[in-house]
């Protein structure tokens, strides 16, 4: 199981989280910063996430596994 | 810390679609960072390698502040605009927090959700084009009756800048993004280029429009000097660019044939074709600059303080380290995490617009003029290496 945090103070709205994992990650219609639909992930989907962390352009999300270490991307 | 003479950045292609060879060179010889010789006589850091780049491109300790910066090459016409403050409201040459103001209230214009109106707009200015292509009879330029027109009418369209001035500013950007346009003619360009925005901006004060730029003149977020510095950005990015990935795009895709006619058969592979494409043109073709604010230690260099660094998205983005067989055209491969964008705060803001105009362009030339191919040879065509951001000049083309 992967937690996602998304830090809004870091993200720029670039988006490009929603384009990987679209299931995952929305951004908000007034300011376009990120919006994590579903904050745990495991199996299949956590390919996506990964996808979205290191396309993340500014660094604002971070996984961490459910035991509370950090996954290092 | 290895120890080599500072070279000049490689300019000279070999072939028309990859970047200068030496750049290869020099990453293979002296890794993915090595010194750089600067017109002006500084020596600072040219990156090639894909790791350094994207690491550095999200490094706050490298400033993107104008009044720092020098480009690469003699660029005589922004002889008034590098090495000078960076002017009001041109954020994308801030460092945080000042652009992060800017990026925050921008942003919002530019995400997926803003842009899905857009889409039926990108689909109505794109089919009325090519049922115009169909009318003629060929050649013709892809240029001037495609990607140069549809590309304006939607970045027009988005900001609310009036397309029937649209010669006037291709004339006036030509002369600025020029690298063989005198500092004068440069300056005055700039000048007549702000003075427009600036009679636009009033005009939107006291008539309100609905478009991008309306809303923002509408709002009080942005005082006058600072709209007509967003205004020129946005437009200027937001259609030179898109116009000559499309165009130089569509002449990759149909010089490696098989390319073409897999996309032709399998309309799907169009998104992936259109990150690729981005990867394997790179049309920033000198990168993007920063200098350092700080001491940074990076692949067994050190960049000290106050130095320059260019960071070339081509070689970047031609990495094997990153991408398997870069220099080969291969649209079924994942070039996801290319730099063509950028990367860091600074990444582009409009790049979904720009991935939508392209995926719809390609999509319709596709479906549409399945026989296209080039009306000349590769080797009579221009290529930009007189410009700032690279592309073909005129494309003639036949179906």
């Amino acid at each position: 199981m992967i937690r996602i945090i998304a830090d809004r103070d870091i993200c720029i709205s670039a988006g490009n989280c929603v384009l990987a994992a679209p299931a995952i990650f929305d951004q908000s219609h007034e300011d376009g910063l990120v919006q994590v639909i579903v904050e745990l992930v495991d199996g299949k989907e956590c390919d996506a996430v990964y996808e979205a962390a290191e396309a993340c352009p500014s660094g604002a999300i971070r996984l961490v596994d459910d035991g509370g270490s950090p996954t290092g991307v | 810390m290895r120890s080599s003479r500072a070279e000049p950045i490689p300019v000279a292609r070999t072939n028309p679609f990859n970047p200068p060879p030496d750049l290869a060179r020099l990453r293979e010889g002296l890794g993915g960072i090595s010194p750089l010789a600067y017109p002006d006589g500084h020596n600072g850091w040219l990156v090639t390698g894909y790791e350094e780049a994207r690491k550095l491109l999200a490094d706050a300790r490298l400033s993107n502040r104008l009044e720092l910066q020098q480009f690469p090459v003699a660029w005589p016409a922004r002889d008034g605009f590098y090495g000078h403050p960076t002017p009001p409201g041109m954020f994308s040459h801030m460092d945080d927090p000042q652009h992060a103001y800017f990026r925050r209230k921008l942003a919002g214009h530019f995400n997926t959700h803003t842009l899905k109106p857009l889409e039926d707009t990108i689909q109505e200015i794109i089919t009325e084009r090519l049922d115009r292509m169909e009318d003629m009879t060929p050649p013709l330029d892809l240029v001037s009756h495609l990607a140069w027109p549809a590309t304006t009418q939607v970045i027009c369209e988005l900001l609310g800048v009036p397309y029937e001035d649209r010669e006037e500013f291709h004339r006036l950007n030509e002369v600025t993004a020029s690298l063989e346009t005198s500092p004068q003619q440069g300056d005055e360009a700039m000048a007549a280029l702000r003075a427009y925005f600036l009679e636009l901006v009033r005009s939107k004060r006291a008539h309100p429009t609905d478009d991008l730029l309306g809303v923002l003149a509408a709002g009080d977020d942005f005082p006058e000097d600072e709209l007509v510095g967003i205004g020129f950005l946005l437009h200027k990015a937001g259609h030179e660019t898109t116009s000559n990935m499309f165009a130089l795009g569509t002449l990759a895709l149909i010089t490696y044939r098989d390319q073409w006619e897999r996309l032709c058969q399998e309309p799907s592979l169009i998104p992936q074709a259109v990150e690729e494409l981005l990867r394997y043109l790179s049309i920033l073709q000198f990168g993007v600059q920063r200098t350092a604010i700080e001491d940074i230690d990076i692949a067994g260099s050190v960049i000290t303080a106050g130095q320059r660094v260019t960071i070339s998205l081509p070689a970047a983005n031609r990495d094997p380290s990153k991408f398997e067989d870069p220099d080969e055209l291969d649209i079924s491969r994942d070039a996801r995490n290319h730099l063509a964008f950028g990367f860091g705060v600074h990444q582009c803001v409009g790049q979904h617009l720009a991935r939508l105009e392209l995926r719809i362009g390609f999509e319709g030339l596709t479906s549409r003029f399945p026989s296209l191919h080039s009306a000349v040879s590769v080797d009579e065509l221009h290529f930009a290496a007189d410009m700032h951001l690279y592309g073909v000049h005129r494309l003639p083309v036949m179906w």
